[in-house]
């Protein structure tokens, strides 16, 4: 018998850990596989038990009710039993590109990776060579996942195009070569998916990295993630350490005559070092402030050489389209979002976790479908989307397709695809003042508008809420956010003015200070 | 007053220089190695000892300035040996949503007045990437999903108690 007991960080938070361990004391001969998780952290920890072949769910298993599980056949009698696992709706209706194994396989396992399909979009990219393998990434229409939304085959071209260099501050000195950059420093709140896939199918990602780099010509890739991500960081080594022993990395990749390495570089706690040339500063030893661009890091990126950087998902998401087929994963989403996208429902949230799904399916479905509206009970007030820097919406919002466009047009964006809810005890004056706060916090320093800008955006909607000549106030805030809007070097400061300004003018009545007393 | 460029300096010798010259020798060689080197440290002593810049300077071959600028820039960093227990408590949107304003409170409340509240740090952090299931909060380096001040309390007394 197998019985299978997430090893996600989340499960574990939840008590996975210990439900394991009770597991293997009460049936010793069993065998307990640590998966990554289905998606479903509601229903963490979420206990399987596979019989002939058939994996059946069992919901918020805590250490106590192992005893009660019944094993023996007749699950129907568990009052935790959910049903067979690949049956249940809400994972059924998702279309599983990027997670396709997470959740299935034991990550820790090459064989099970292997034995689930792992290797095979690398394959096709040997096969093709690389510049058939970036012409299929550029007709699958993926883009950026980590919220820019840059065409990554386009990414891969310039840098494929770019001259490989040499820099003499570059650890493989005087080398003339070209690096791959993963950025895993998931900082936005409401965001897990990266955290996800590297703890619950680290093959994948590699698998990834290595097709980028044959496709650009790199020899030398780097995952930068952050150190709040502990299980991640070990899964990673854990991966790149099989991967090595295996000749999937390292000389001859495969016993082909391309040569790839991977290195793991934990961050140190700055949120900034998630924009792309902090993270490249960041990774050379310096402090994690912005670059200006240009140069573009596809020319002169890490330690001065032509990087692609992608997003954990991006890059995680090439090794199915390759074996899948850019056609049929061009065939999901809409307009000019293709694909899938792996949504994360978050905050209060009845059924949070992680759906992919074609691009286009409405913040209601997401959110009132597979999120059961809040945990609360209450109604849906607000709803970032995009992390930190991406705008509320209001309840009338969410009938707009997830993609990145629609969200554009509305004023707002994808982001990551992190969705978080507040119910109607939310005072949107406080989250207001909250976004000037985290990037005053955690502004690099680099550039004025978003250095001191965020710090007097602080002031001022304090001013506001006390009712301080508010009409002159929030003229000058709206001011200080067109400043910071249009003069700020990066995200960081340019896009605060988003969860900002669309608290301020969507829900005005909590800037008032009779409004107070609303909640 | 100024010294002669080819002067050699001589920096007085800190505390931990030979350990320090020990755990990062090899590394610091390596080009762009400082920040590694720096967290290389913080793992073996628990923080980075100030007196140790001049020589992670030196080995570095970068300047004592930059080297500053690098450890005080990180909020993972820290200069004093931290205390036994750190909870770190998500201050992010997500776990917002779900009260992590009213359980910072609670649990600032319930340290105040208790033993554990010595040998505990509290600190404030953005997102720990467990934001379905918050608020969510770190005691050391287990993650707590639906984080109660009494989760968090029983917890810490399991590593204090246990020391």
């Amino acid at each position: 018998m197998k019985i299978f007991v997430p090893r996600d960080s989340a499960a574990v938070s939840i008590g996975a850990d210990r439900v394991a361990a009770a597991l293997q004391q009460a049936h010793p001969h069993a065998v307990i596989v640590r998966n990554g998780s289905r998606g479903m952290l509601w229903l963490e920890p979420l206990v399987e038990i596979e019989v002939d072949g058939i994996r059946h769910a069992f919901g918020s298993v805590q250490p106590e009710d192992v005893d009660a599980l019944n094993l023996s056949g007749d699950f129907a009698s568990s009052p935790s039993y959910l049903g067979i696992t690949h049956e249940l709706p809400w994972l059924k209706s998702q279309q599983r590109w990027t997670f396709e194994r997470v959740g299935i396989i034991d990550p820790t396992s090459s064989e099970d990776f292997l034995a689930h399909g792992g290797l095979s979009g690398l394959k096709t990219a040997f096969a093709i060579g690389p510049e058939a393998t970036i012409t299929q990434v550029t007709e699958s229409g993926l883009r950026g996942r980590g919220g820019a939304g840059f065409p990554t085959g386009i990414k891969w071209r310039t840098v494929a195009d770019a001259q490989a260099a040499a820099h003499s501050g570059d650890p493989l000195g005087s080398q003339v070569h070209k690096y791959v950059c993963v950025n895993a420093d998931e900082g936005d709140s409401g965001t897990f998916a990266d955290r996800m896939l590297m703890e619950g199918d680290p093959f994948t990602l590699l698998e990834g990295m290595i097709i980028a780099g044959f496709a650009v010509g790199a020899d030398t890739g780097y995952i930068y993630i952050r150190s709040e991500y502990p299980a991640a960081i070990y899964s990673m080594q854990q991966a790149i350490d099989s991967a090595r022993a295996l000749g999937w990395l390292g000389q001859s990749v495969l016993d082909s005559d391309f040569s790839f390495d991977v290195h793991v570089r934990v961050g140190a706690g700055s949120y900034v070092c998630g924009e792309e040339t902090a993270m490249l500063d960041s990774l050379e030893g310096k402090r994690g402030m912005v670059r200006p661009k240009p140069p573009l890091p596809a020319l002169e990126g890490l330690f001065g050489v032509p990087t692609v950087i992608n997003n954990v998902i991006s890059i995680g998401s090439v090794p199915a389209i390759l074996a899948r087929g850019a056609g049929a994963y061009a065939e999901l989403g809409t307009g000019r979002s293709r694909g899938t996208s792996v949504f994360q429902l978050a905050g209060n949230i009845a059924q949070g976790g992680i759906v992919e799904t074609g691009f286009g399916i409405t913040l209601r479905e997401l959110i009132d479908g597979y999120g059961a509206s809040t945990l609360s009970g209450r109604p849906v007030r607000a709803v970032q989307v995009g992390g930190p820097l991406g705008s509320y919406l209001n309840e009338a919002e969410l009938d707009t397709p997830a993609d990145y466009e629609s969200l554009l047009e509305i004023g707002g964006m994808l982001g990551h695809g992190g969705i978080v809810v507040f119910d109607d005890t939310v005072d949107m004056s406080r989250q207001a003042k909250f976004a000037m706060e985290f990037c005053a916090e955690e502004s690099c320093g680099k550039c004025t508008p978003c250095r001191i800008g965020s710090t007097r955006g602080v002031e001022v909607i304090d001013l506001i809420i006390n009712g301080h000549d508010k009409a002159g106030n929030i003229e000058l805030l709206e001011d200080l956010c067109e400043v910071m809007r249009d003069g700020s070097l990066c995200a960081m400061g340019g896009l605060t003015p988003l969860p900002v300004l669309s608290a301020l003018h969507k829900f005005e009545s909590d800037f008032e200070p009779a409004g107070k007393e609303r909640a | 007053m100024a010294k002669k460029r080819h002067e050699e300096v001589v920096l007085p010798e800190g505390e931990f220089d030979q350990e320090i010259t020990i755990l990062i020798g090899q590394l610091s060689q390596e080009p762009g190695s400082l920040l590694r080197c720096l967290q290389r440290i913080q793992e073996h002593f628990g923080y980075v000892p100030e007196s140790g810049i001049p020589v992670i300077a030196r080995l570095c071959n970068v300047s004592k300035a930059e080297t500053f600028g690098v450890l005080t820039y990180y909020s993972d960093l820290v200069t004093e040996p931290p205390a036994q227990v750190t909870v770190r408590l998500c201050a992010a949107e997500a776990c917002q949503a779900v009260g992590s304003r009213e359980l910072e409170s609670e649990w600032e409340s319930l340290c105040a007045g208790e033993l554990v509240g010595e040998s505990v740090a509290t600190k404030e952090v953005f997102c720990l990437g467990n934001c379905a299931l918050g608020p969510a909060a770190m005691v050391n380096s287990e993650l707590l999903g639906r984080a109660t001040a009494r989760k968090i309390e029983s917890l810490v007394s399991s590593i204090v108690g246990g020391s």
